[in-house]
């Protein structure tokens, strides 16, 4: 274990930038680990874990995520977005493109993809902290989502668990950064080659004692030092982690009581990779008051510190969700067969359906960045854009606006039919009336079908239709209101 | 606007037995039902000027050659004709057009459809960009029935009844896909396709060809059904939006594309109180609830709401005030896409030459044909009269 150079005294001196916005994502599904365990006949760990929807992966996590940060906050403003994940969506193919294009940034965004570590959102905090110190962007969003395979049969697929998260960072933000560390780690575990299905680990007691237990808990030490802090100073700890022994190793070997641990959320959610500590982070903020120092660390193949102040008060802008919220707001699978049904185990094919990349190329505007049209003439909100007004017939008349992501139901079917296939579950499909106009037909997910009714209000999410021509195909989706 | 009213006769028409028909192909069913239509008017393959054709999955055919190549009229003029499931009326609106114009004096209709060949499941689904999105064809007609449920109060027992009807009608007739009479209790406890469209409430998928020889009604004296050919008394078609749920002044009450098409029919028939003056209707009941769309959006009830009370008062049966689908309709009869509006009128045409033995209304007048394709989007409606 070597350790890694930090910044220099002078260039800490003139650190600026900060966390101006952040949010979370946790999916709507859940499965205890009792469940999992008593389908294998194998030992269950406590606790329940995220899933994420047959429709969703971890880019479409991290669009929620983006969303939820972006919440009160102009898209038009960030410069730059990155997005982290050790299970991006495509092995060539950027994914922080697709993202940019989903929460509507402007084209001359910078992207970048950071990736093959479960440290990689820490990895982009630091880029995007140099990115605004340096003065190459203002507003810089760094989302992290993951939803790593663990192996069926084993404890792994229990521990897992689907999220996202993303910050905001800025220059002059409530949230200051005060001083960080990194040092690198080379353990053997956990780790996965391209041709493995499964995250594979060699031994606990070497990953967990020597790789995130002391690398964590070295990063840590090294940042409370460089900010001459102790650990006494801090309101809480953000610590990743694949259990709970580990979080209270690091938190001891760092100096830290119990009480100022923040929920690791692994009764809750599960082993979320690298979006992980973002996650507990964006808990952690939820609840911290103006003055209060937080200490964020990540791991992967080394760790990465920060000492966090909130230097003023942290907005919190109505219609952002809480992490809290999204805890609350769940469906329990009722069995491991509908886990293994959403994470696809049995293999089955993806539907005869039409997938064409030249019209998701060109349709871009519609499909992926939300966007309608009012006619000029008659002030009518529509959707797709049409060249001429259904509404007044007149043509070419247009000006291009943003959806809104709420609305209600204005009529809908429960349907059992897809691409000639009878599903005992039906899709809910709901044509739906947008607040600030436009009439839009969307399918409903995250929900109990037999719920949906004329009149309720549903909200936009990001989703993955399918793989059909070998690229996935991004839109969204309806759901109730998270 | 002179019309065609009074200037096409229907002579000769001819239909398969609808249903799953494993062992025939498109072009067994398409000679089928030509050479009965043929047959029927008492002309020869040589005598017949053009075809036109209508087919709606392009996987059994494409082109005019959908219907030369079976019947070998290799040299004739011929075209296919696509306009969703109303592609069989719209063939035989532009072949009156052919005939009315002078240019041809024999025209032969035929419609085709063979799903059961296309390979998989059911009905094939379409497009599927993302902004189309995947509904089924029942999911597309339920947006409207559910519409009608929170709005007008209609009910499942509401779309029984129309199944229950249909059962009964198609139970009587010779070539109808479906022929075995149900009670409400059957529809009602049947698994659900679409929300609130359950297996009853959806019309058959059919295979089946129907066929028409037409001509102007100076030549049609002269011919075999010269006591009783059938004139083309009105007909209209009109096409609204086929992404209805983009539409935000829709209310989804019905289906303006079958209103359009009715005023205009009504219009150049000359009928001014269709509850009174039209005898018997196959109109497009894919889904029961479409049924009562239709009955409302023909006129054929004061007030579209009330519909439900038109089927349970009786007012549909064949025995009724209009009879409504006496041949089963689309229900029991059968659905054979492209096969359907050619279908319907045949089955006008020998109610209205009173050849519908065990299933004939009593001294028809006016016969009505309404084909609806799409969303609701493409509606045609032909009114048909026997000769004086």
């Amino acid at each position: 274990m070597v350790g890694a150079e930090g910044p220099t005294p002078a260039q800490e001196a003139n650190v600026k930038a900060g966390i101006l916005s952040y949010g979370a994502y946790i999916p709507f599904h859940r499965i205890s680990r009792a469940e999992m365990g008593k389908a294998w006949g194998i030992p269950s760990l406590p606790g329940e874990r995220a899933v994420a929807n047959r429709d969703e992966d971890s880019l479409t996590m991290a669009v929620e995520a983006g969303l939820e940060a972006l919440v009160g906050i102009d898209p038009a403003s960030v410069n730059a977005l990155f997005f982290c994940s050790t299970t991006p969506p495509y092995a060539e193919k950027q994914c922080a493109s697709i993202a940019a294009l989903a929460l509507d940034l402007r084209p001359e965004v910078y992207t970048a993809d950071f990736t093959g570590t479960t440290r990689a959102a820490t990895v982009a905090l630091r880029a995007a902290l140099d990115a605004v110190e340096s003065g190459s962007a203002r507003r810089v969003l760094v989302i992290a989502a993951d939803m790593r395979p663990g192996e069926p049969q084993t404890t792994w697929e229990q521990l897992m668990g689907d999220a996202a998260a993303a910050v905001l960072v800025a220059a002059d933000a409530p949230v200051r950064v005060a001083g960080w560390a990194s040092v690198v780690s080379e353990v053997v575990g956990p780790w996965r080659r391209p041709q493995d299905r499964y995250v594979r680990s060699f031994e606990p007691k070497l990953e967990t004692e020597y790789g995130y237990v002391r690398a964590t808990a070295q990063a840590c030490r090294a940042a409370l030092e460089k900010c001459g802090l102790g650990p006494a100073q801090l309101a809480k700890a953000a610590l990743y982690s694949p259990d709970l022994r580990s979080v209270a190793d690091m938190a001891r070997q760092t100096g830290l009581d119990r009480s100022q641990v923040q929920d690791p959320m692994l009764m809750t959610v599960g082993n979320a990779g690298a979006a992980h500590a973002l996650l507990v982070l964006a808990a952690a903020l939820d609840q911290a008051e103006e003055g209060q120092r937080l200490l964020v660390a990540n791991y992967g193949d080394g760790a990465d510190a920060f000492v966090l102040e909130l230097g003023g008060p942290l907005p919190r802008p109505q219609g952002r969700r809480s992490v809290a919220q999204f805890l609350a707001s769940k469906r329990d699978l009722p069995s491991y067969g509908a886990f293994a049904a959403l994470r696809n185990l049995a293999d089955r094919p993806e539907p005869r359906v039409h997938s064409s990349p030249v019209t998701y190329w060109r349709d871009v505007a519609v499909e992926l960045r939300w966007h309608g049209a009012r006619c000029l003439a008659c002030g009518v909100v529509q959707y797709p854009i049409p060249r001429v007004c259904r509404e007044c017939n007149a043509r070419d008349n247009f000006q291009e606006v943003k959806l809104a992501r709420r609305g209600t139901v204005f009529t809908y079917t429960l349907d059992h039919l897809y691409a000639n296939e009878y599903l005992d579950t039906p899709i809910p499909r709901a044509v739906i009336d947008l607040e600030g106009g436009g009439r839009v037909f969307l399918e409903v997910t995250d929900c109990d079908p037999s719920e949906v009714r004329w009149g309720m209000t549903l909200e936009t999410t990001f989703r993955r239709l399918h793989e059909v021509a070998a690229f996935h195909n991004y839109y969204w989706r309806a759901r109730p209101v998270r | 606007m002179s019309g065609i009213r009074d200037r096409v006769a229907i002579i000769g028409v001819g239909c398969t037995r609808f249903g799953e028909i494993w062992e025939k192909d498109q072009e067994d069913l398409l000679v089928e039902a030509a050479y009965e239509a043929l047959d029927d008017a008492g002309v020869t393959p040589e005598d017949v000027d053009a075809v036109w054709v209508s087919n709606f999955f392009n996987f059994t055919g494409q082109s005019g050659g959908t219907a030369i190549e079976p019947l070998a009229l290799f040299g004739k003029p011929a075209t296919r004709v696509e306009n969703f499931c109303a592609s069989g009326m719209d063939a035989f609106r532009n072949a009156c057009f052919a005939v009315a114009s002078g240019v041809y004096d024999v025209v032969l209709v035929c419609g085709v459809e063979k799903i059961l060949d296309q390979g998989a499941r059911g009905l094939p689904q379409e497009s599927y960009h993302p902004v189309f999105q995947g509904a089924s064809a029942p999911g597309m007609f339920a947006l409207a029935a559910s519409r009608a449920f929170h709005e007008w109060g209609w009910t499942k027992e509401d779309l029984a009844r129309v199944a229950v009807k249909n059962h009964k009608n198609g139970a009587a007739h010779p070539k109808a896909h479906f022929r075995r009479p149900i009670t409400i209790e059957d529809a009602l406890s049947a698994p659900m396709i679409a929300w609130p469209l359950g297996r009853y409430d959806c019309c058959a998928v059919s295979d089946g060809a129907a066929a028409l020889v037409i001509t102007r009604p100076e030549i049609a004296k002269d011919t075999r059904h010269k006591d009783d050919y059938v004139l083309v008394k009105a007909n209209a078609l009109a096409v609204y939006s086929i992404q209805p749920f983009y539409v935000g002044s829709y209310n989804w009450l019905g289906f303006p594309a079958t209103r359009a098409a009715a005023r205009m029919a009504y219009e150049e028939a000359g009928i001014r109180d269709p509850r009174r003056e039209i005898s018997l209707a196959e109109v497009h009941d894919c889904f029961t609830s479409t049924e009562l769309f239709n009955i409302g959006d023909l006129g054929l009830v004061e007030d579209p709401k009330d519909a439900p009370k038109f089927v349970a008062d009786g007012l549909a049966d064949v025995e009724g005030e209009v009879a409504i689908n006496p041949s089963g309709g689309l229900k029991c009869f059968g659905h054979p896409i492209g096969a359907t509006g050619c279908r319907m009128l045949y089955e006008v045409t020998k109610q209205l030459q009173g050849r519908a033995d065990g299933y004939q209304v009593r001294d028809p007048r006016y016969g009505l044909a309404h084909n609806l394709g799409g969303p609701g989007a493409v509606a045609s409606v032909t009114v048909l009269a026997r000769r004086d």
